[in-house]
């Protein structure tokens, strides 16, 4: 059983040190229980600060092509809510990083938001992520995350409006998940300015009362430094360390060395300079 | 009378009981708060009525007649089938009254980009002449799958100058249409309005398309009591989405002498997989941004769908169809792939009408209930599309 606030504990500690947090995400299952398991293990070895993993859905609307063909990739080889639950479980009783669940609200409500919750809890989970759940939506759904020690971590947008910020902010736990630009996950070439505009702005407004991590094409270790040197707590990087399993399913062994040196070099990147 | 469901609940506005709702991204939750501000203002604004009025009299026909299918009914034996004709109006189907009211919503909000989902190409046919006549860009999301299905609507809505999107993800129909559509949404929020087609997705769509969907039913209302003097004993409609179930229930809520029925794609059977019946066979949940019924496995995973009719085939239904069964205001029954069918040759031979197969599954129960009811009765059926389009489809079934 974790100990409690375990995500806040880590940016403070990270934070002592001058760094961000590192958050990685694979879809869970992907492309196979077996290498899910040996992936994320190669991202916590490479550096990762907190994984964050996905609970495959057959209808992704905040995704693009690289998540959803992730899930589509866990989905036929059976996984379920549950089985990526006990995954997480294999992993947490391994390692001592914070773990993090994205899901669509369905495959929540079809277990019950208890049950769910209850066996994500035991399974060493610290906080969820629900994309199609905003916070007008979420009251029973916040307190059964509090009863059961879970942080629920709200998603903030580029038009969010300010009074809104207020209150995802205050109902947030853990981290304030800052969704970076408009449009679906999915690698970018480049950041805009406004990305960090709204990183400072979310900053600002939080008042050190929880930390902010910035995700959404976030796909390179400048993007990283980017929103980090602007003031965020966390960057999430996702699709980019996707794309790698998509692209190496003949070679599981490549994909984990590839994904172990591409995390070192995002941490690499979340180190604040002193200049 | 629009306040049915929310007053019967109390409940706050865009939710029916615990259905409906907005579970969308964030991203969604700004421009869904300035649709539902700009709607409110411009649905009771004298001069929007006025010009929509226009619109639907002079361009999309209205209003569409009531006609007595009296060789059907006589071939029943029982209660008289009226007919609501909205197969007449212009674009072969109701739809073309939900993407008038939108298109010039949008054009109000000063939004130039117009998106659309469709499934069987009736609403991208409707949204693509809304736009074309309110000199707006259209872009329009369809399943590939469905592409191959319904190609005359393809080139329909091309030849009218709109950009038709293939959808390659998931099952590549409906469903994956409007996923494909939010995700343009997400990532082209400023300069876009999402012209969806149905009572689905997150409020203010429900509330908004069944307004403007329920000119159906104001009209059938004063129709019938003109022919008869009295109210029906049924209205029958068929529901995918639900938008012309509902556009017709509407002015009925109240009526309670009136029992409404809606009919449900029942597939190939009811197990899963095979039918498009998330009232009759599936299970409360979530899926574009509404709480309703759907069609789901155990780990709440959406289920593909089956149905002879493009139309009707989607795992969600309208959340305010959710509620009027379980309030029992209405009940939701099945015809199958195969009933549908005998229903457009029936009423193809009898009438000279060839309903949408859509339509024809609304034509088949409404000829089982007149059996059980007496001649003086009468049962209101909308007639919601013809059934042009589906001409390819049945010459195959019926060759087989």
């Amino acid at each position: 059983m974790p100990n409690d606030d375990r995500i806040e504990a880590k940016f403070r500690e990270l934070h002592s040190h001058r760094e961000g947090a590192l958050i990685t995400y694979l879809t869970g299952g992907d492309p196979d229980p077996k290498a899910f398991l040996a992936n994320s293990t190669a991202l916590i070895e490479g550096g990762a600060d907190i994984v964050e993993v996905g609970i495959p859905f057959s209808d992704p609307i905040a995704d693009g092509p690289v998540i959803q063909a992730s899930s589509m990739r866990a989905l036929s080889q059976g996984a379920t809510p549950k089985g990526i639950l006990g995954l997480i479980r294999e992993l947490s009783s391994q390692s001592p990083v914070p773990f993090v669940v994205l899901s669509y609200y369905n495959p929540i409500l079809a277990m019950g938001l208890d049950r769910f919750l209850t066996k994500a809890r035991e399974s060493g989970v610290d906080g969820i992520v629900v994309p199609d759940l905003p916070v007008e939506e979420s009251d029973e759904f916040r307190n059964v995350a509090l009863k059961h020690n879970i942080d629920n971590i709200y998603l903030a947008a580029p038009n969010t409006s300010r009074t809104r910020l207020r209150t995802v902010l205050d109902k947030s736990k853990g981290f304030l998940y800052l969704v970076s630009l408009y449009g679906v996950t999915g690698p970018r070439d480049s950041l805009s300015p406004q990305a960090l505009e709204a990183v400072k702005t979310v900053k600002s407004l939080a008042r050190g009362k929880i930390p902010i991590s910035a995700g959404f094409g976030i796909s390179q270790p400048e993007h990283v430094s980017a929103v980090i040197q602007s003031g965020a707590d966390g960057a999430i990087v996702g699709s980019a360390l996707v794309r790698i399993i998509g692209n190496h399913l003949d070679d599981p062994s490549e994909v984990e060395t590839q994904l172990k040196k591409t995390v070192q070099s995002f941490k690499e990147a979340t180190r604040l300079r002193s200049d | 009378m629009k306040k049915h469901a929310e007053s019967r609940t109390g409940s706050k506005p865009g939710k029916f009981g615990k259905y409906g709702g907005q579970y969308v991204p964030e991203t969604l939750m700004e421009p869904l708060r300035a649709l539902e501000e700009a709607y409110n203002k411009f649905s009771h604004d004298p001069s929007f009525k006025k010009e929509l009025a226009g619109w639907l009299d002079t361009f999309a026909g209205r209003p569409t007649p009531l006609y007595l299918a009296a060789n059907l009914t006589r071939h029943v034996g029982g209660a008289r089938i009226y007919l609501k004709r909205e197969d007449l109006l212009h674009g072969g189907a109701h739809k073309i009254n939900n993407t008038l009211g939108q298109a010039l919503l949008a054009k109000k909000m000063g939004k130039r980009r117009i998106i659309a989902e469709t499934g069987a190409g009736q609403h991208g046919v409707a949204t693509a002449m809304a736009c074309a006549a309110l000199g707006l860009g259209a872009e329009v999301y369809m399943g590939s799958e469905d592409m191959d299905r319904q190609k005359l609507n393809v080139y329909r809505m091309k030849m009218l100058g709109a950009k038709v999107h293939p959808v390659e993800s998931g099952s590549r129909t409906l469903k994956d249409a409007i996923n494909e559509a939010l995700r343009d949404w997400v990532t082209n929020v400023q300069e876009t309005y999402y012209l969806l087609g149905s009572v689905v997705g997150p409020h203010p769509y429900p509330t908004m398309v069944r307004d403007f969907q329920s000119v159906i039913g104001k009209e059938a209302r004063k129709q019938i009591l003109q022919a008869d003097g009295k109210l029906p004993k049924a209205v029958v409609a068929c529901v995918g989405g639900g938008s012309n179930s509902i556009g017709i229930f509407h002015s009925f809520l109240h009526d309670l002498d009136v029992n409404l029925y809606g009919v449900e794609a029942g597939g190939e059977s009811l197990s899963p997989g095979q039918n498009a019946a998330p009232l009759v066979a599936g299970r409360e949940g979530v899926l574009h941004g509404m709480m309703t019924y759907v069609l789901q496995d155990e780990a709440g995973q959406v289920q593909t769908t089956r149905s002879i009719s493009a139309g009707l085939d989607y795992p969600g239904v309208g959340p305010e169809h959710a509620f009027l069964m379980n309030e029992g205001r209405a009940k939701y029954v099945t015809v199958s792939d195969e009933e549908a069918l005998d229903a457009f040759k029936t009423l193809s031979q009898l009438e000279g009408i060839m309903p949408a197969l859509e339509s024809a599954h609304a034509i088949s129960y409404a000829m089982k209930l007149a059996k059980s009811l007496a001649t003086k009765d009468s049962i209101l059926v909308n007639l919601s599309g013809r059934g042009d389009k589906d001409v390819e489809i049945i010459a195959k079934h019926i060759a087989q």
